[in-house]
């Protein structure tokens, strides 16, 4: 046993397409179901809503803790009298004005940063200084300085969207690829569509995560400010439509009030960042 | 050894010195390298790695500024990234992944101000069918394989019908199958349109078959050791030797002839 492997003639075989057969079977439907991400979601809700009316039930206590139907009901009254769509546009419209503000400075913020190295030292420094100093802090100082009034709350929005949204978007200018950046020169665009064209899009992933952190912060400081000092203004807003129901002991209002807010979420999460990404950075294959 | 510049050259680098800094070092990438490319030329810039030849090819690109010498494009001094030097590079992700392929070829001709945009969709679709990928038009870059990607990048540059093509080692990424098959359509490419390319690489086959002028360099500084002409095959030359074992000998020494140092 000694010598090589025994002889074998070559081999050809002739290949047909003809007598194949499926190759690609259709899944089953429930396979198809569990794929789809929503449909997963849904049922999660569901049964978060389940769990919650047995333990209310079993608690029997709706002073401390009404079941789930009791807090839809509520929601169902408080959004026939009008009261919290008028709270939550409320809260929405000075959300979005400190959120657009806050953007506007953080591009601000990075342009400067992108174009000096003494901006990118400015911004650096500035982040570690500011981004860890809750916004919420910072109202009653804006109350001095703005007094009782939206100018306050947005303040502290900016504060609150300035610094997540500044940091990612330069950190994704940063990581930009060299070929990519050579490209772009290579074609001779001009420093502003250089950004445009090619810096935004390339950084696109790290700017939607800024922007999805910079709301989340936006929504927090939002309820939590208006929750605290609601009386800043006029008209109250959803933390405002919960602290007054609270004071009242109208429980399931109360829990109705945050409902809304995490319905908010879970909307601007779900449809607005979700189906951003799936026409951005998803199509692009840019996910990582 | 400055030598009169050829009347003819399309592209003339002249007494290059590139120098580059590492956080402790200048270093110099290549010292005093002169060569001509004249129009239609396959010019490759073939040597170890180390020998400045991809830096060289940023030179001419005008990415990075020589601190002696000048290189001329039509007898203009290069000194911006321009679209008249069109680049290819090595990487697979020069494609925008955020345009597909038919818009990555628009971007660059409208990018340049070359073309509006409803002529470039024009441009754009003869050349990604020149390089055989009509039916990708619309895919993302990120659905493509490697070699295909290298072939949009190639359309690219192509449908910028620049005054030069700067390719760095477009074809080194890729497996070993594809990147013959892409080596004969860039000739039958060039076969078509006769464009002139500056081609760098560090493989001996790949500068023999792509190339009609090779400039052999040598590493640490990069220096220019010959420059020999190709007639694309592995040739013998009166000597009875093979062009490719001459390559071996010039770059790396007698030692090296015999085929034990295939790649440094």
């Amino acid at each position: 046993m000694s010598s090589a492997p025994e002889y074998r003639p070559d081999i050809t075989h002739e290949i047909s397409t003809e007598t194949l057969e499926v190759i690609a079977q259709p899944l089953t439907g429930f396979a198809r179901l569990y794929d789809n991400g929503a449909f997963r979601k849904t049922v999660l809700l569901v049964l978060l809503a389940v769990i919650w009316e047995v333990y209310a039930r079993l608690l029997a206590s709706p002073l401390l803790f009404p079941t789930f139907s009791a807090t839809v009901a509520a929601l169902g009254t408080g959004l026939a009298s009008g009261e919290l769509p008028r709270a939550a546009t409320y809260t929405l419209s000075l959300l979005i004005k400190g959120y657009v503000a806050g953007l506007a400075i953080a591009a601000l913020l990075t342009a400067f940063a992108s174009a000096t190295r003494l901006g990118a030292d400015l911004l650096e420094t500035l982040t570690a200084m500011f981004n860890p100093l809750p916004s919420i802090a910072l109202l009653p100082l804006a109350l001095i300085w703005f007094g009782l009034g939206d100018g306050s709350v947005i303040f502290v929005l900016v504060h609150a969207v300035l610094w997540a949204v500044a940091l990612n978007t330069f950190s994704g200018f940063k990581s930009l690829s060299p070929t990519l950046r050579m490209v772009g020169q290579n074609y001779g665009l001009s420093k502003l569509s250089y950004i445009a064209k090619i810096l935004i899009p390339g950084a696109f992933p790290s700017i939607l995560t800024g922007l999805k952190v910079g709301w989340a912060f936006a929504w927090r400081t939002l309820i939590a400010a208006e929750l605290v000092f609601g009386v800043s203004s006029g008209s109250g807003g959803l933390g405002w439509y919960v602290f007054e129901n609270k004071n009242q002991l109208l429980i399931p209002e109360v829990f109705a009030g945050l409902l809304t807010v995490i319905a908010f979420g879970l909307i601007v999460e779900n449809l607005i960042f979700k189906s951003i990404e799936a026409r951005t950075i998803k199509r692009w294959g840019m996910t990582s | 050894m400055p030598e009169t510049p050829s009347t003819s050259a399309l592209l003339s680098v002249r007494a290059v010195t590139l120098q580059y800094r590492s956080k402790e070092h200048l270093i110099t990438a290549t010292y005093r390298v002169s060569f001509d490319v004249l129009r239609s030329d396959r010019f490759v810039l073939l040597g170890p790695s180390g020998c400045g030849k991809s830096t060289l090819l940023k030179a001419v690109g005008g990415y990075i500024a020589p601190v002696e010498g000048e290189v001329t494009l039509n007898g203009m001094r290069i000194d911006t990234p321009g679209p008249d030097r069109a680049f290819v590079f090595q990487e697979f992700d020069q494609l925008l992944p955020w345009k597909n392929v038919r818009d990555n070829i628009c971007f660059a001709l409208t990018a340049s101000g070359k073309l509006r945009r409803r002529e470039a969709v024009d441009v754009a679709m003869h050349y990604i069918e020149k390089v055989g990928l009509t039916k990708f038009a619309t895919s993302f870059p990120h659905t493509l394989s490697g070699g295909m990607k290298q072939r949009v990048a190639i359309a690219r540059a192509m449908a910028m019908e620049p005054a030069i093509l700067l390719m760095d080692e477009p074809f080194a990424a890729l497996d070993a199958l594809t990147r013959e098959k892409m080596q004969e359509e860039l000739l039958a490419l060039w076969a078509e349109t006769k464009f002139t390319v500056l081609f760098v690489t560090h493989s001996i086959p790949e500068a023999i078959r792509i190339g009609n002028r090779i400039l052999l360099m040598s590493a640490h500084p990069g220096q220019a050791k010959a420059e020999i002409n190709c007639s694309g095959s592995d040739d013998v030359d009166a000597d009875g030797k093979l062009l490719s074992s001459r390559i071996q000998e010039s770059l790396f020494g007698r030692s090296a002839a015999q085929g034990d140092l295939k790649h440094v």
